[in-house]
């Protein structure tokens, strides 16, 4: 290889208390797709960022085409052809597609023009947009479209995409992967950034692999085992979930015709949903995010009431009921939204465990709230679920993501439910931890719960549920038994491609 | 009772006048607001403004001079503001009502000696022909010149926040600040800007009350202008010409009721006096069933490292 495209050298970047980025080196040569691996906090999100121009480096340098290379803001990274494509999608909702495209690029054209270039380029990647939707009306695929064709406009050397399959079908992955390809033959050098491994495996010429910012290996992924990565990444080896055959008893939760409208205006309605989950059985519920997964989650919790008769928990009508009782019951939920739905951010570990554990755990008596017993809840949860805080008394938003996952997952798990509802479980969880949580998941259902998890990540669905359906415009699909099942019939549960299209090359 | 003293001519003219500081602030407001700020305290910048403006004309004698001193002292009040919400990140509704207390405060005490003067009037457009013409002479073409500037900045505000670039920018930052820094846009510097602007247009619109709508200085003498103004720009669903057409009304409904108190109508006075708050709110309530939503970063407090 000649000259690489970007030569990184020593970079490193602290924060207080934290060192983001220690020393890191790597080169991207020039039309290679170069893997960024490593769990959370591994530091790929700082170290993208100072490519970009975002985040200002401590010391270290960076080359591009053997010159040096010192973006100070992202205007000038996107000047030296340096596009990137964000994890959390950098849209602005009210706005529409050719506003938000507009707002990308340096020296935009008229609207009228831009329009059509955006049409010209759409479909010679097979990305079909409508330039003038408004954003929020989107899906998170087309959302993802209108990012990449926002890159793509600028004719970047060098494409960042941080973490882009989280949120596509199996089918939307592969169209992408075709216009990562086609990128490539173009010349096109990609930085990709992910931890999931098999995607790593198929798409990547080369791999850098970061743990606690620091480069610990480098590997062609292609030669090596995705879990060879897996344990570079993690520093230790891996432990599955085990599941332990069982016998499913009766039906514990009873969903049937349930109808009901989103209470957002950008959200989806639950149209006519059956479903039943025995004791002791996982249901996994698979599909692209906003297609009625929280308003699924919000059905069950109690959040949106629904006809009496549509959810029945052991046969008992409970469609009318709120969540403390449905808590009385033994029906709890985990929400995704960590901050904010399934903890209250400022208030400390203990409040929160009282919050959702007062009813089953029997912390208050009569208004009075019993503080000894709900710190003693609060650290049997701290515990038994490895939540890495140093104590009760910390606020929920002082702790990192994981860690707080943990910590409202196992709030749920320890209060003994007979059907526990969770959503994204290992959501932004580090793979150690996320096994953990499964784990701890598994063992609820070995014990007799129902289970329903809903999640996008199919590797999770596939390891922890006995059965798979998915939710698809707010129609859940006719679940499936998981074993035996492939890829590409799980892609068609959760609706196909929704419209795309292989490159026209 | 006599309505028949009532005219309709001079009826307009006069709404269109008392309309005229309500847009003023209003527009102000609107950029701040499509910024992603919510200042509450446009009513301090307002009183503050025409204080200032009436100071600056009585001193010079020029009014012209008086609306540029309040156009300032309207934007220095509200740099106030910039400092404890863009600067040391305070909430913003505390602020804001922070704002319109010190405003009311500061200005009672620089209006002491004023009380009482008269301050120099203002010229109006004067066009030959047009401005003698019967009925649309003196609703169209017989006004001060600062009505004028309060419907072309209307105009100028919506074109540049639908058709132009900065105009988009804005609409950004005000929409999701984290995406438009992720994007290199200054998301601060666009946000002080916009309070500035907002603090401008709000002392313009206090002066025009001191200096033309009721030439003289009275404690207090915005009388809540500055909060109606704030409720126009929800109710008027962040559209600049529907702000304009909220204006018109409530500046209408105020001149109908004065004049049906004047003529003597039989309804008790305290009735005529809250109906054109009554009135304006209730039309833009139905007009604002459409659901265009407010800015979604509005009233958010922005940290690039958050």
């Amino acid at each position: 290889m000649s000259t690489p495209l970007l030569s990184i050298k020593g970079l490193t970047k602290a924060y207080p208390g934290v060192v983001a980025n220690d020393n890191v080196s790597f080169d991207i040569g020039e039309g290679e797709v170069h893997a960024l691996l490593g769990e959370n906090g591994a530091g790929k999100s700082t170290l993208v960022k100072m490519i970009y121009g975002l985040v200002k480096p401590d010391s270290g340098s960076m080359t591009l085409r053997g010159a040096p290379y010192a973006p100070p803001e992202p205007r000038a990274a996107r000047a030296d052809g340096i596009a990137m494509v964000f994890q959390h999608f950098s849209l602005f909702d009210a706005l529409n597609v050719a506003e938000n495209i507009a707002l990308g690029m340096e020296n935009p054209p008229a609207m009228g023009d831009l329009a059509a270039r955006i049409r010209a380029v759409s479909e010679t990647y097979g990305l079909p947009l409508d330039p003038f939707r408004t954003v929020g009306d989107l899906s998170a695929g087309e959302r993802q479209r209108v990012e990449i064709i926002r890159c793509l406009l600028q004719d970047p050397k060098l494409l960042i995409m941080d973490e882009p399959t989280s949120v596509l079908t199996p089918q939307e992955v592969e169209i992408l992967f075709q216009t990562l390809q086609k990128l490539r033959s173009e010349g096109t050098s990609i930085l990709y950034i992910s931890h999931k491994l098999e995607e790593i495996r198929t798409l990547c010429d080369h791999a850098t692999i970061l743990r606690l910012g620091k480069n610990v290996g480098e590997c062609t992924p292609r030669e090596t085992s995705a879990r060879d990565m897996a344990e570079m990444m993690v520093g230790t080896a891996l432990k599955t979930p085990e599941r332990s055959g069982r016998e499913f008893g009766e039906i514990a939760l009873d969903i049937s015709g349930l109808s009901v409208p989103s209470p957002s205006e950008f959200g989806t309605s639950l149209k006519n949903v059956h479903m039943t989950v025995r004791k002791g059985e996982v249901l996994g519920i698979g599909g692209v995010a906003g297609n009625g997964q929280d308003e699924l989650l919000a059905v069950l919790s109690g959040e949106i009431l629904t006809a009496a008769d549509a959810v029945k928990k052991d046969g008992q009508p409970v469609g009318r009921l709120g969540p403390v009782a449905r808590r009385r019951l033994g029906l709890l939920t985990a929400p995704e939204e960590r901050l904010g739905h399934a903890a209250a951010p400022n208030m400390s570990l203990t409040e929160n465990a009282l919050l959702t554990g007062s009813v089953r755990e029997g912390l208050e008596s009569n208004g009075f709230l019993k503080w000894a017993e709900t710190q003693a809840f609060a650290e049997r949860i701290i515990k038994e679920f490895d939540v890495r805080t140093p104590g009760p008394e910390n606020a929920a938003r002082s702790l990192s993501g994981g860690n707080l996952q943990k910590f409202v997952i196992g709030r749920e798990v320890l209060q003994n439910p007979d059907v526990l509802v969770v959503n994204q479980p290992t959501w932004g969880v580090d793979a150690s931890a996320a096994a953990a949580i499964r784990q701890a998941l598994l063992d609820l259902a070995a014990k007799g719960t129902a289970v329903v998890c809903i999640s996008q990540d199919l590797d999770e669905l596939m390891e922890i549920s006995d059965t798979f359906a998915a939710l698809n415009e707010g129609r859940l699909s006719a679940p499936r038994t998981t074993v035996g099942l492939t890829v590409d019939e799980i892609g068609l549960m959760m609706g196909g491609a929704h419209g795309m299209e292989v490159a026209h090359v | 009772m006599d309505l028949s003293a009532i005219n309709p001519v001079l009826l307009v003219a006069s709404l269109m006048v008392a309309a005229t500081p309500l847009l003023l602030a209003a527009i102000g407001e609107l950029v701040v607001e499509k910024a992603g700020v919510l200042n509450l305290g446009v009513e301090g910048m307002m009183i503050t403004g025409a204080i200032c403006g009436f100071a600056i004309s009585v001193e010079t004698g020029s009014p012209w001079l008086g609306f540029i001193a309040a156009a300032i002292g309207g934007a220095i009040l509200s740099l106030l503001f910039v400092l404890m919400t863009q600067v040391a990140l305070a909430n913003q509704v505390a602020s804001g009502l922070a704002l319109t207390l010190f405003g009311l405060g500061l200005s009672a005490l620089m209006g002491q000696s004023y009380v009482g003067i008269k301050p120099p009037a203002m010229g109006r457009l004067d066009l030959p022909v047009l401005s003698d013409l019967p009925v649309v002479g003196p609703i169209l073409f017989s006004h001060d010149p600062i009505l004028y500037l309060g419907i072309l900045l209307t105009g100028a505000v919506w074109w540049v926040l639908k058709y132009s670039r900065a105009g988009l920018i804005l609409r950004a930052v005000g929409e999701n600040h984290d995406a438009a820094h992720a994007l290199g846009y200054k998301v601060i510097r666009i946000r002080v800007l916009a309070i500035l602007f907002g603090g401008a247009c709000a002392g313009l619109g206090g002066a025009y009350i001191s200096l033309i709508r009721v030439p003289q200085w009275t404690e207090g003498m915005t009388a809540g202008v500055g909060w109606i103004a704030l409720a126009l720009v929800v109710f008027a669903s962040w559209k600049p010409w529907r702000a304009l057409l909220g204006a018109y009304l409530f500046g209408g409904v105020t001149v109908v009721q004065l004049n049906l108190q004047a003529a003597g109508v039989a309804i008790p006075v305290e009735y005529l006096a809250m109906s054109p708050y009554l009135i304006t709110i209730l039309v833009l309530v139905i007009l604002s069933a459409d659901k265009s939503g407010a800015p979604a970063a509005l009233g958010r407090s922005f940290h690039a490292s958050h």
